[in-house]
């Protein structure tokens, strides 16, 4: 038994880790029942954890195949993006939709139906997947696609692993003409204007704003619009269309041990907003900005989820309706402000259409802020899940860490649904994560 | 510039499978050689898919030394460096017991190895170059009760690479003697390893590629191995037949 948690670092639990190299080796973790497929482990809290057995699938990290005429590739689940992104920018494709991290893996990816910047003009991951192999309860193997197997294939894509073992997969990825985002940054002053200026951008293709939610009054959800292209070659300098794929070498920093709690206080988190805005507000107008920064920018610190400390920190993010999306995201700010409990990273971004059996995304925006894990904050997440359910929102469970099963049941009818299908697939006892006991899933 | 040709004996071990990502990361040409090549088929697939450089497999037998020779002349090409990473650690206890499977943890880690790598060395003299690296252990600097048939083979191969080495101090020819220590490997696990003393495959893999460019001789792969092997190495014998470590 060891004890796991997520990249929050909390809560952690004990589980049964165990790496297998077969297929054979899943299917008897899987037997012994209660198992989650984990990845790379960067959901936040415990939806890779598994309630009794916690199979990693790092062993199953082989690319199998690629067509460059389709830009199709196979692989297996644990592949990480990032590796993804080094094999194949260098040949002109780039994946067609990304989180904010390239440290995932691909079995991750289709468990939480990720979503990127491009989401309300591409939706999620799950529309560029065209099969995925899954490990059922009983051990066989089953390809699903939107042609065989449907069912399986829609409820495993944002499924949270809770319908198998994703083995294997293939993915479409898109073609770019170079390694570089034409990047358009907007400060503005207060959530209205963010809004409008959202809705405006409705024709780029990547659009998230960093949002200041430590701002009040008429400042009250001050942010920065970074809108971005892929460039294509015409829009490179010289010195860089010779070379469009290269960009610089970054300096990877890491923390390398534990900051002391309380390092990132109301005062020291106020401080770093202001000064990220006044240092966006002057850089703004368009630039040339390489992919990694753009995406990634927090790969580069690699174990950043150590500056909130040995207590670990919690994500909390909500999509909410576009006709409340203006009241209601007021409302979370509002309160996130009062208590003065800053997020160090608070992210919007402005969803399109999605009709899923699971999936988070929905017609509206999405609000991300984290918090160090503690008495306050926990309190502060509480009210800001009531504010969510109050406008109609719903919940992540890639970040979600704390939530309880009443408030995912009455946010989203779907989890009922969901977990009906699980028993009458008899899904429910051979897969369980440490989240989805706790959700009642 | 097209680079050299790596050669890595023992291809399916956790070590060698690092060993042969970091080198083709580097744009390296791979000659993979494993008893069951087949075996390999999928990470073949990988490397070429992730860095577009060639990679060749190979069957070949350590235990069939007459067999060496017409294994060299099916690689595609002399490589440039041969990394040896057979290796076979069986069970102790059997091993006190049954002569002919200590004779095969021998023969594995010592005959074996020391014969591919020294016609390979004999090849790359005749060249002018090339470059050898032989993982051994550094269960092989003592004998201790609970691994000692394991550990006498791997100091052979040790003695072996340093003679090597000696040799052809005035040639071109290099060889590099890697002691990883503990490694999180199919081999060790299950083992209560310390987590503080256990590299990852990975590790092993960058250290070598850097003791390479550096024209290193024996490297340990921790650091924190080199003090603790100066310990177990002095303790005088009257001491050291009593101790259990």
């Amino acid at each position: 038994m060891s004890e796991l948690s997520g990249w929050g670092r909390f809560p952690g639990h004990k589980t049964q880790l165990s790496a297998p190299r077969s297929e054979g080796a899943i299917t008897a973790r899987v037997a012994e029942g209660r198992a989650i497929a984990r990845g790379n482990g960067r959901a936040y809290g415990d939806s890779a954890v598994g309630a009794r057995q916690t199979v990693s699938m790092r062993h199953f990290n082989h690319m199998l195949s690629f067509d460059a005429e389709t830009g199709v590739l196979v692989a297996e689940a644990g592949v990480i993006l990032g590796d993804v992104i080094s094999a194949f920018l260098p040949r002109g494709w780039f994946p067609a939709v990304t989180p904010g991290t390239k440290f995932v893996t691909l079995g991750g990816m289709i468990a939480a139906d990720v979503h990127g910047k491009n989401h309300h003009k591409d939706g999620s991951f799950g529309n560029f997947i065209d099969w995925i192999e899954l490990i059922g309860p009983d051990g066989t193997l089953r390809r699903c696609s939107p042609r065989s197997n449907d069912e399986l294939f829609r409820r495993t894509i944002g499924g949270m692993g809770l319908t198998g073992v994703i083995l294997r997969c293939a993915i479409r990825l898109r073609p770019v003409e170079s390694a570089w985002i034409r990047q358009t940054m907007q400060p503005l002053e207060n959530l209205d204007a963010a809004l409008e200026a959202f809705e405006a951008a409705d024709a780029a293709t990547y659009s998230v704003a960093w949002i200041d939610c430590l701002s009040q009054g008429d400042r009250l959800g001050r942010s920065l619009l970074m809108l971005g292209e892929h460039a294509t070659a015409a829009e490179l300098s010289e010195d860089k269309v010779r070379y469009p794929f290269e960009t610089p070498q970054k300096n990877k920093k890491t923390v390398p041990f534990d900051l002391p709690q309380g390092l990132l206080s109301q005062y020291t988190v106020r401080a770093f907003n202001a000064l990220y805005y006044w240092k966006g507000a002057r850089q703004s107008g368009k630039s040339l900005v390489d992919w990694d920064t753009y995406f990634y920018p927090l790969d580069a610190i690699l174990g950043w989820n150590r500056i909130y400390g040995r207590k670990g920190f919690m994500q909390f993010q909500c999509a909410l309706p576009l006709e409340s999306s203006p009241e209601g995201l007021r409302a979370l700010l509002e309160a996130t402000s009062e208590a003065g409990a800053g997020s160090f990273l608070a992210v919007l971004k402005r969803f399109g259409e999605q009709e899923s059996p699971f999936s988070f995304p929905m017609l509206g925006y999405t609000l991300a802020l984290d918090f160090p894990v503690n008495a306050k904050t926990l309190a502060l997440m509480e009210e800001l899940d009531r504010i969510t359910l109050d406008y109609g929102g719903r919940f992540y469970l890639a970040k979600d860490s704390r939530m309880s099963a009443e408030t995912l049941h009455r946010s989203d009818p779907r989890a009922a649904d969901y977990a009906a299908y699980r028993d009458s697939e008899g899904l429910r006892a051979p897969f369980q994560s440490r989240q989805s006991e706790r959700l009642s899933l | 510039m097209t680079k050299g040709s790596v050669l890595i004996l023992g291809a399916t071990s956790d070590m060698a499978q690092a060993v042969a990502r970091s080198y083709a990361a580097l744009g390296h040409p791979l000659q993979l050689a494993a008893r069951r090549p087949e075996a390999l088929e999928k990470l073949k697939t990988d490397l070429e898919l992730r860095h577009s450089v060639p990679v060749s497999l190979h069957a070949f037998d350590v235990l069939d030394t007459g067999s060496h020779p017409a294994f060299i002349e099916t690689l595609p090409v002399l490589p440039e460096i041969a990394i040896c990473a057979v290796g076979m650690m069986g069970e102790q206890v059997e091993n006190e017991q049954d002569m002919a499977a200590a004779a095969q943890v021998m023969r594995s880690n010592y005959e074996g190895p020391a014969t591919i790598l020294a016609l390979l060395a004999n090849r790359f003299d005749a060249r002018g170059s090339g470059q050898i690296v032989g993982i051994s252990s550094v269960a092989g600097l003592r004998g201790r009760a609970t691994n000692y048939v394991y550990g006498s083979a791997k100091a052979g191969f040790t003695a072996f690479l340093s003679g090597l080495r000696n040799r052809f101090a005035k040639r071109n020819v290099h060889v590099l003697t890697v002691l990883p220590g503990f490694v999180a490997t199919r081999m060790t696990e299950g083992m209560d390893l310390p987590p503080r003393l256990t590299a990852e495959p990975e590790e092993v893999a960058e250290a070598i590629v850097k003791a390479l460019n550096k024209g290193r001789n024996v490297i340990y792969v921790r650091k924190i191995w080199w003090p603790i092997m100066a310990i177990i190495t002095s303790i005088p014998e009257a001491i050291f037949k009593k101790l259990r470590i």
